[in-house]
């Protein structure tokens, strides 16, 4: 699309951009056309400036967040910077990431209708083309619903009518899959890709899971990288073109695996979308590279740490949130609790912290009944870090608020000090001892939060989404952490549903559907078991499929090899650092 | 749980299909007219209106229980008190003493007294499920547009409808934080001194306020997004076009108003009805 009528939409040309709160520009010499129809996705690492250019194209830079802007940025032929916010709104919608926190309205149709409210169009208008917009995203039924009825995804669609009732030529998605379980993150793609198509608009999307948005077709990929543009083009040749991994951003799963294989990617290979990879070139490599890998040795099995039996938990007689849910987990392990949003995931996590009380079934903490352990004792042996660092962060400065639990329990001051410059320095955090909490990045905070919690120095950790809104670089880092913990013996459990994370740091996980337990072993079994997938909307993973289109005979023993391989050459890096 | 006491429900019955703008004008309407008349015959006659409405509006009382406690703890608080301080006030109102009782010289307990007591209390009694039925019937953004609609700036209206929409979101954040707290050992039952408790409540307070910040920078950014205070004035979705049974409930509650300052013009020559001469 787009190569019949070249109108440039959006036109940057020398652009600079610095926050005024900021010494260095965020944005340097960004020259870029975006033409009318194409679809553009923008990815890069966190702090790259991507989240920063899109709050340029939608007129919160610079009239929400300040700063001083050089060079020019045409929307649809007009300087910005002779337009206000709301001529730009007219021109450039925006989808935000956080689709709860920007659900204005009580109801459905009220949230859609807002900007037409904004706009003093009269109640039967407004009701119309209520609508027809919602009738686009398949939300028509629902408009009476108020946000706490509606799942993630279907708020999502609620925030992209939002802004379609404004007839808006250019639509920004701010990382649209963020906050999205796998299979609703696609159908989420499938929906911006049939808008773009049926409604002919210029659509842009910022994301850093570039595998994720390739499910459907890209026009370009623009790589946004330190404040400058590094890379714009076909998804193809940027495959081929082998920059992203040097960036911080993960490239495809099936891209890795075929340069484990030895196998030179090409723009010809067509490897930008799995759907059209030539597989006739790279069968022979990498059924080669299949055959060579050895066969991991299981470890032994140790103690069962935490078990949990029959369990029963409903909050009212109606809705039954788990129904007889057993499992074990043993110690030292690192196990993934998987499943849809409200599937009972987090109620789970509950139970087990004491948050909440079973109505059925035991849970034992290795041979011991934890049914008489009040919140406080079980948070000695058990561990709880919340999804959002600043929902738990009391205190301003980092040692404080580390020491806090310790505190908490009159533990003297002297035995303090050490433990938390301990748990200060297992979370790479020592040089930061006496700095306020204020001045570290999420991540950074992130670990702050692990620290306080490790500082009473659990043997089973539970961390609720602990990667959610990291880029890759920053995941790598969180996790890499968490599993040298796990190599101290801490036992940890995620909730998650992130599958890269599961597949690659959790090899045992738990798949929880509807209440119940529906799946229970290996994450790289679950992760090729089609049925598992599809009933807690999970999605197989990529290697899965590209095994199956190579024709390799037991696709899932070729996942586990890539696993394996790719824990040896990361073991090899950071002993090699 | 506490989320619940500001839950709007939607249900379909006469009241809940009245605009919000009349809503609001027969609440101020049948408020202020028993706060102005001290006539006891009057008063029960509103109160029997209010507890119609109440009926027909479907709450029940699961939904108001909580602050019907409250409300019945604070007007025997006030009955007590009032009775405490002035014990003569009825008389001097009536100006006569027909005296039932006495503790000792102040406290004697007179049938003007009485009157005069129990008259204030069913005031309240009246005007409490009017506000309950206001409150609980009236769909907060329907609220801010009727708000509006009587010159309320609307940017104003609208702030009060999105503290409504987000404090139930509020609260779950503070049960969450709360948890979370509790897990690191925090101790906030009644075990613990009220002292450390307070000191623990400070603890939650610190990150529901940084987490609320982050919400309201979110919800800023999204509604200058869309336009929100590029005109003057705006459309309300929500707002109810007003129909006949609007007006016949705006012209009931007008006239009961009206009757409230007839009958102490008229009947009574004064606010107060008196049965004593």
């Amino acid at each position: 699309m787009g190569d019949q009528n070249k109108t440039p939409v959006i036109e940057f040309k020398d652009f600079q951009f610095q926050y005024f709160s900021q010494a260095e520009p965020t944005l340097h010499d960004i020259n870029l056309t975006i033409h009318k129809g194409e679809k553009i996705l923008l990815v890069g690492p966190s702090g790259s400036g991507k989240s920063t250019l899109g709050h340029c194209l939608n007129g919160l830079i610079p009239f929400s967040y300040k700063g001083e802007i050089k060079g020019s940025l045409k929307i649809m032929g007009h300087e910005t910077k002779d337009l206000d916010i709301f001529q730009i709104s007219k021109m450039v919608g925006t989808v935000l990431q956080d689709s709860d926190g920007q659900f204005v309205g009580l109801t459905v149709g009220e949230d859609v209708a807002f900007a037409l409210e904004n706009d003093c169009v009269d109640l039967n208008t407004m009701k119309k083309t209520v609508q027809a917009v919602t009738d686009i995203v398949d939300m028509g039924q629902l408009l009476k619903s108020s946000p706490f009825e509606l799942s993630g995804g279907q708020k999502q669609r609620v925030s992209f009518a939002g802004v379609m009732v404004d007839n808006v030529d250019i639509l920004l998605f701010d990382e649209p899959l963020a906050n999205l379980d796998p299979a609703t993150g696609k159908t989420a793609i499938d929906l911006i890709d049939r808008v773009w198509r049926d409604q002919e608009k210029t659509v842009i999307i910022i994301e850093h899971r570039l595998e994720d948005v390739l499910y459907r077709d890209v026009d370009r990929i623009i790589v946004v990288s330190d404040g400058r543009i590094a890379a714009d083009m076909t998804p193809d040749e940027l495959m081929a073109a082998d920059i992203l991994p040097g960036l911080g951003i993960r490239e495809p799963l099936y891209v890795t695996a075929l340069k484990y294989a030895g196998i030179q990617v090409t723009p010809e290979l067509h490897a930008g979308r799995l759907e059209t990879l030539d597989t006739e070139q790279i069968r022979e490599p990498l059924l080669a590279w299949n055959r060579a890998q050895k066969k991991q040795k299981k470890t032994e099995d140790r103690p069962v740490l935490l078990k949990a039996d029959g369990i029963h938990f409903q909050y009212t007689k109606k809705r039954k949130i788990l129904q007889d849910i057993s499992f074990s987990i043993r110690e030292g392990e690192m196990v993934s609790i998987v499943g849809t949003n409200g599937a009972g995931k987090s109620t789970l996590a509950k139970l087990i912290c004491g948050f909440v009380k079973e109505d059925q079934g035991h849970l034992f903490y290795g041979q011991e009944d934890m049914s008489g352990w009040t919140i406080k004792e079980r948070s000695e042996k058990i561990g709880y870090v919340m999804q959002n660092p600043n929902q738990m962060i009391c205190k301003p400065m980092i040692y404080d608020e580390v020491a806090l639990g310790l505190r908490i329990r009159g533990v003297p001051e002297e035995e303090i000090e050490p433990k938390v410059e301990k748990a200060l320095k297992i979370c790479g955090l020592s040089p930061f001892k006496k700095w306020p909490v204020s001045a570290l990045s999420f991540g950074q905070k992130k670990r702050v939060t692990i620290a306080s919690v490790l500082v009473l120095e659990p043997r089973i950790l539970i961390l609720d989404e602990p990667t959610a809104g990291q880029d890759y670089h920053h995941y790598t880092e969180i996790m890499e952490f968490l599993k040298s913990l796990n190599s101290q013996g801490v036992t940890i459990l995620m909730i998650t549903h992130d599958m890269h994370l599961m597949l690659e740091y959790t090899p045992h996980a738990i798949v929880i559907s509807g209440g119940q337990k529906i799946g229970d072993s290996d994450s790289v079994e679950i992760l090729t078991s089609e049925d598992i997938a599809a009933q807690a909307n999970l999605k197989i993973t990529s290697l899965y499929e590209l095994a199956l289109k190579t024709g390799i005979e037991d696709p899932s023993s070729f996942v586990q090899n890539f696993i394996d391989y790719e824990r040896g050459t990361r073991r090899n890096e950071s002993e090699a650092v | 749980m506490k989320a619940k006491l500001f839950d709007y429900i939607d249900r379909d019955n006469f009241v809940y299909n009245l605009s919000g703008l009349t809503k609001l004008m027969a609440f101020i309407c049948l408020t202020f007219s028993v706060m102005f008349s001290y006539d006891i015959r009057y008063i029960l006659f509103v109160l029997a209106v209010s507890f119609c409405f109440f009926r027909i509006s479907e709450i029940t009382f699961r939904q108001v229980r909580t602050m019907v406690i409250y409300v019945a703890v604070f007007l025997l608080i006030n009955f007590l008190l009032t009775y405490l301080f002035s014990p003569q006030y009825g008389t001097q109102i009536y100006g006569t003493t027909h005296e039932i009782f006495r503790f000792n010289s102040r406290y004697t307990v007179t049938l003007e007294q009485l009157l005069y007591q129990v008259t204030k209390i069913l005031k309240y009694a009246s005007g409490i499920p009017l506000g309950m039925i206001f409150l609980l019937t009236t769909n907060p953004s329907e609220f801010a547009a009727s708000l509006n609609r009587i010159g309320v700036s609307y940017k104003a209206s609208y702030a009060l409808a999105l503290t409504l929409r987000y404090f139930p979101d509020m609260i779950r954040d503070y049960q969450d934080i709360s948890l979370a707290q509790q897990s690191r050992g925090l101790d906030l039952s009644k075990k613990e001194k009220l002292s450390t408790r307070v000191k623990n409540m400070m603890n939650i307070f610190v990150p529901l306020i940084f987490t609320t910040l982050d919400r309201i920078e979110l919800i800023s950014n999204a509604m200058d997004l869309r336009g929100f205070g590029k005109n003057k004035k705006r459309t309300w979705y929500a707002g109810k076009p007003l129909g006949r049974n609007d007006y016949i409930a705006m012209l009931f509650s007008a006239a009961i108003l009206a009757g409230s300052v007839c009958v102490s013009v008229f009947v009574n020559g004064s606010r107060f009805y008196n049965p004593f001469i």
